[in-house]
């Protein structure tokens, strides 16, 4: 890696933009989380935005960085995405309806009022995570092998 | 339980997750695969039971109704795949764990079979022709993994040329469902099915027949589309290989002889014509590039090009009795194809060597191998009590019986030289005087055995006891012969 030999450069303005362009990319990558169920969004493109997020700290900093400060074993998400994802479409099998059949009820809750809570939800958080997991897993694995 | 025929997909599916959590730690890895498998063959036969007992068995997810949901058919012909596709895993884990070096087993290979299992089951279950794609690709991203792993440049070279020609065959699998929607309007193969029927199969969809034959003939290596099976398959080690060669090119075939009895089996004419001068031709170039070559790999993996040109005759003659044969042969040749693979891997582990010349005078030293191997060929070919005989009997009689005579004396002969190719395997390995053998095998020999024993002895039993399989296989052919049978179970049995 030729990158890692003029690590110490002085990004200023590249790293302090950093700093708070992730925040508000990752709120927009929430947003587009939860916004799935009615408008354009969802856990796909949610992931890939909360990744692309973590690949701007992996150009303004390194690997070490992003290690430092999310020391997530990015394979371990991929995986736990995966076992919420199978898990909720498997409820059905406790309940003895079909598979992927999904429940969704009206909830009063303290901050948000009447708020519609599905187990679509909890798919999506799954395929969320593995977004997350299998983006980060590329590229790092690619940008740590010489 | 309603879930049944989802029962093999979700627990390999489970299993493959939870290894996920857990890649370095190798025994919980070995237990967890072992015991999930050999539930997954409970549950399948379980569901071969089930549906014995109540006919065909359908799901569709989320309880939406029938055209508009994914809907999961098992018939019995996908009951029975099923099960043979878990016993074959099962069996092929249980010689991986002794044959595979730890390092090896340590990156993801259990993990990438149990998906492997997912998407092979699925295939066989699904009844929605997008579904069978996205299944497709489970089980090919998968051996994707298997087949370049270990990173040799020789696996690196044929992973490159595998993946290749996958990623053409299953765009244009997208094409041709998208040409199918753009005519019919659905997905569900029930309903397509249906749809088809009434419009009375215009000339279009015989295009699209040819473009489904053009997939399903790339992934299940029909000729002229069979080029690039005999270098991927060399390369992966053997408990890759037998998992590839028992059930890969299998999936193709199921695709075909679904889609045919399924959706253009209203006109009998053109299109089963070219599938039947297709599958005699698989044969042949099967048989010449078995008789031709001089390693031991490499005559059962053309002998695998054979079987499925025998299968897809069977299936282009689309009477009771050839589907019958067909479907006899394909379960037999998926057992006994594993079987020899595991033993030609445990002669190659022993001789250290593929090639034939590096063989010779096996059976001082390993004579339990050596009859194993001897049963298993004479199986393969077909010899009466074995399990190859009675596929191979009911595809030729009804082939005769539709008045052809080509086609039927070239499955006969195909017989006669494919019995010639394992038989001279069989005595330039194991007769003759014994030679110095390099292998690094040599002392695992009896723990590589036990499995491979165990496929062999289930194909003599399923030979042996073909007559309390016929039932079974009978009503497979049921919904291929009518595919009312079919739709009626999906549209007006599942909720």
């Amino acid at each position: 890696m030729k990158k890692q030999a003029k690590k110490h450069t002085n990004d200023v303005i590249l790293e302090s933009a950093t700093s708070f362009i992730t925040f508000i990319i990752f709120l927009f990558a929430v947003y587009l989380f939860f916004a799935g169920h009615y408008t354009p969004g969802g856990g796909f493109i949610g992931g890939l935005v909360t990744a692309s997020a973590l690949v701007l700290i992996l150009l303004a900093y390194d690997i070490k960085t992003l290690r430092r400060i999310l020391p997530f074993d990015y394979k371990w998400i991929t995986a736990l995405g995966m076992l919420i994802a199978v898990l909720t479409a498997s409820g059905a099998l406790v309940f003895n309806v079909p598979f992927f059949t999904h429940a969704h009820d009206y909830f009063n809750l303290p901050l948000f009022g009447k708020t519609s809570l599905h187990t679509a939800m909890l798919f999506d958080l799954g395929v969320y995570l593995v977004v997350v997991g299998v983006t980060m897993t590329i590229i790092q694995t690619i940008g740590e092998s010489d | 339980m309603i879930n049944l025929p989802l029962l093999p997909i979700i627990i390999p599916l489970l299993t493959g997750v939870i290894l996920m959590f857990f890649p370095r730690y190798l025994k919980g890895q070995r237990i967890v695969s072992i015991i999930s498998t050999i539930l997954t063959v409970c549950a399948s036969i379980y569901l071969v039971l089930t549906v014995r007992s109540n006919g065909i068995l359908t799901v569709t997810l989320g309880s939406w109704p029938a055209p508009f949901g994914i809907t999961l058919v098992s018939d019995m012909l996908s009951a029975l795949l099923v099960t043979t596709t878990s016993i074959l895993v099962l069996c092929i884990i249980w010689y991986a764990i002794a044959y595979l070096s730890d390092a090896y087993q340590r990156y993801y290979y259990f993990i990438a079979v149990q998906f492997l299992l997912v998407g092979v089951n699925g295939a066989f279950t699904t009844g929605d022709i997008f579904n069978m794609f996205v299944f497709f690709e489970v089980f090919l991203i998968s051996s994707y993994v298997l087949i370049v792993l270990g990173g040799k440049p020789a696996q690196l070279r044929e992973s490159l040329k595998y993946l290749l020609i996958n990623v053409i065959s299953s765009a244009l699998f997208v094409m041709t469902v998208a040409f199918l929607y753009g005519i019919i309007g659905s997905l569900s193969m029930a309903d397509i099915s249906q749809k088809i029927t009434e419009i009375g199969q215009p000339a279009i969809l015989n295009v699209i027949a040819l473009l489904f034959l053009i997939v399903f003939g790339l992934k299940g290596a029909i000729f002229p589309l069979y080029f690039w099976l005999p270098g991927s398959y060399q390369v992966p080690p053997t408990p890759v290989l037998a998992l590839f060669g028992a059930l890969l090119t299998k999936v193709g075939v199921y695709g075909i002889l679904r889609t045919y009895s399924l959706f253009f089996s209203n006109e009998i004419g053109t299109i089963h014509q070219i599938l039947s001068v297709l599958a005699l031709s698989t044969i042949i170039i099967g048989v010449i590039g078995a008789l031709a070559t001089r390693d031991a790999k490499q005559i059962i993996i053309y002998n695998i090009i054979v079987a499925v040109g025998v299968i897809l005759y069977g299936v282009s003659l689309m009477t009771p009795q050839a589907l019958e044969g067909a479907i006899f042969y394909l379960l037999h040749d998926m057992v006994i194809k594993a079987a020899l693979f595991l033993l030609v891997g445990i002669m190659v582990g022993i001789a250290g060597s593929t090639k034939l010349k590096d063989m010779g005078g096996m059976i001082k030293a390993f004579p339990v191998l050596g009859w194993t191997f001897f049963i298993a060929a004479l199986s393969l070919a077909g010899i009466p009590p074995l399990s190859g005989f009675i596929g191979k009997f009911l595809i030729v009689r009804g082939g005769i019986e539709a008045g052809e005579l080509v086609g039927p004396i070239i499955v006969l002969l195909s017989s006669l030289l494919v019995l010639y190719s394992v038989v001279q395997l069989f005595m330039r390995a194991f007769w003759g005087i014994p030679k110095p053998y390099s292998g690094e095998k040599q002392a695992l020999v009896s723990r590589l055995l036990a499995p491979a024993i165990a496929l062999v002895a289930l194909s003599v039993l399923y030979g042996v006891g073909a007559e309390a399989m016929r039932p079974l296989i009978q009503q497979a052919v049921e919904p291929l012969t009518n595919p009312t049978l079919y739709i009626d179970a999906v549209l007006k049995g599942g909720r």
